[in-house]
């Protein structure tokens, strides 16, 4: 029997074990999947978005590991603190050592707000708060409910981060949520961001600019920030200048699991560098990377690493035989933007094709618009919910294309 | 992908993309770094932003200029000191100044 050891029962691990899982049962392949995780709960993530404004609470995105993975795979609760790829084993918190014949390192991101002067002091929870976490989310939710108006501020620390798009979303729902409960007038909503404007790629940031300036909600372009004052309530950047807030919702630092770091496998944010075709690691042929973990030049979100482990599943057993990998990631990505009001975006995008207007996933069809405001893309991303927990996670196949496609997008040339 | 503007610097006749980055690759010599540096504000050019823009383009993958976090890991040059070599956005500006594509190291 072989063993493939997996780290991390997060989205990426538990999408992989339950495909991997009927692979081998339907291939009559003998293979023992065990995964490791320190955390008994799995988070709907995307979720934790929604969680601040009262739209979703723990039932909606919180459901014990055990339940979403097949029986005859092992799932063990611990934390991993080495992984000796030398000798083909980890170790575990316990001083347990685990051995494998193949790895897949699924530990994703987390925040680091340890990483900023004065952002992880006391007034972390009171004034500084973040959606980043489930508890974050939850003392947010407690915040804004009683909260009179001020300054807001969302502050991205540093790129990359999880689903870029979410801070956006946040202040889009801030400004609905505010609209709503009849004090718009008393909250200034500001965009902290590292980036010259709301997006890397250039069509979607003239897009989603255009939509944050229509909402009264101000950017502070190419913000830096060097450290936050909790006392005096301001962020200040390394190119000086200062921002005031009252409630200041951070988007700490992203960074991959220091295991992974410690075990000599990261690059300067522990993200472990992998071919970015076959999330291979190529210093070590019997380790894969998927989901966050991996520096990948693309988003880090749930809908890459759901179609990057499509790709994965049908090259495994390739790889564990000896024979070429056939199948190719693109670095395909799509993400439902929530604009507030009932209605959203939806961006869809790869490697080297930045988000352009068109139709998802029919082309021309739909149902979803891309790059526009439309009432289908925020069911779409209410429904990625269900789909999250009842298709995505137990490996089934989407009726969409893994790879991404061009057909009926207007180019930016086009569109000149 | 966007629109290029063609631009003089130092005499030489070059091609900008919508973002202000060197369309081709093969343009880039010092003297042009020196021209790109004045048109982005750095009258000088001294040996530690020479250090950070060598670092640059030593590292640069299909020509896409390192992050700031990269290039502070690279050179042990501290943030606060890019941003005094290069004000305002130091990552992109030492990737204009160095004839490279913009960083990406966020997505
Ligand atoms: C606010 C927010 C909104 C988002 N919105 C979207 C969205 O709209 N669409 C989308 O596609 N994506 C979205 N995402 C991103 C998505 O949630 C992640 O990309 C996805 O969860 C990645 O899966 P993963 O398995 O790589 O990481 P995770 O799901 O984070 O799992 C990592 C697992 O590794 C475990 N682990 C960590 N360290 C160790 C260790 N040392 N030993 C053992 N186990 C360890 C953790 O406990 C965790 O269970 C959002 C994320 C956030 C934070």
């Amino acid at each position: 029997m072989k063993k493939l050891l997996i780290l991390g029962a997060g989205m990426a691990g538990t999408m992989a074990a339950n495909k991997l899982t009927r692979l081998f049962h339907e291939r009559q392949l003998d293979w023992q999947i065990t995964l490791v995780d320190p955390d008994a709960l799995h988070y709907y993530q995307p979720g934790f978005l929604f969680v601040p404004f009262g739209v979703y609470g723990g039932d909606d995105i919180v459901l014990p590991k055990r339940r979403l993975l097949p029986s005859d795979v092992e799932l063990l609760q611990a934390c991993i603190v080495e992984i000796d790829h030398e000798h083909n084993r980890v170790q575990l918190s316990s001083g347990e050592k685990l051995d494998y014949d193949f790895l897949i390192i699924a530990t994703g991101a987390d925040i680091h707000p340890e990483q900023t002067p004065g952002l992880s002091g006391p007034a972390w929870g009171d004034t500084i708060h973040t959606f980043y976490s489930f508890q974050g989310a939850v003392a947010l939710f407690e915040k804004l409910r009683v909260w009179k108006g001020g300054r807001l501020v969302v502050n991205v620390v540093e790129n990359p981060i999880k689903c870029p798009v979410a801070p956006l979303e946040f202040l889009m729902l801030a400004d609905a949520f505010f609209l709503a409960k009849g004090m718009r007038d008393k909250v200034q909503l500001t965009y902290a961001t590292p980036l010259s404007g709301a997006f890397t790629k250039p069509v979607a940031a003239s897009h989603l600019n255009t939509l944050l300036a229509i909402k009264g909600i101000q950017v502070e372009p190419d913000y830096l920030v060097e450290a936050v004052n909790p006392d005096m309530r301001t962020l200040s950047s390394f190119d000086g200048r200062e921002l005031g807030y009252d409630v200041l919702v951070s988007v700490p630092i992203n960074m991959g699991a220091t295991v992974v770091g410690e075990s000599g496998l990261g690059d300067d944010l522990n993200y472990v560098p992998v071919n970015q075709h076959t999330m291979l690691d190529e210093r070590h042929p019997n380790i894969f990377v998927l989901g966050d973990a991996a520096a990948l030049p693309t988003s880090k979100a749930g809908s890459v690493a759901h179609f990057a482990i499509e790709k994965f599943c049908a090259n495994f057993l390739d790889h564990v035989n000896g024979r070429q990998m056939h199948e190719s990631f693109d670095g395909h990505a799509n993400c439902f933007i929530e604009s507030g009001h009932g209605k959203g975006l939806l961006i869809d995008f790869n490697y080297v094709t930045e988000p352009l207007p068109g139709a998802y996933p029919v082309p021309w069809v739909g149902p979803f618009s891309l790059l526009k405001e439309t009432r289908a893309n925020h069911w779409g991303k209410m429904l990625f919910k269900w789909i999250y927990w009842n298709i995505l996670l137990k490996g089934y196949r989407l009726p969409i294309p893994t790879d991404m496609s061009m057909t009926g997008k207007q180019t930016a040339e086009a569109m000149n | 992908m966007q629109t290029l503007t063609k631009n003089t610097i130092g005499g030489k006749e070059i091609m900008l993309n919508g973002e202000g980055f060197l369309v081709h690759a093969e343009d880039w010599d010092k003297q042009l770094a020196i021209g790109i540096a004045v048109a982005e504000g750095i009258a000088d050019l001294t040996d530690d932003h020479w250090k950070v823009i060598n670092f640059c383009r030593q590292t640069a993958q299909n020509s896409k200029s390192p992050t700031l976090r990269q290039i502070t890991t690279g050179t042990g040059i501290s943030t606060k000191t890019m941003f005094a070599l290069f004000p305002k956005g130091p990552a992109k500006k030492v990737a204009r100044i160095a004839g490279l594509g913009k960083p990406e190291g966020c997505v």
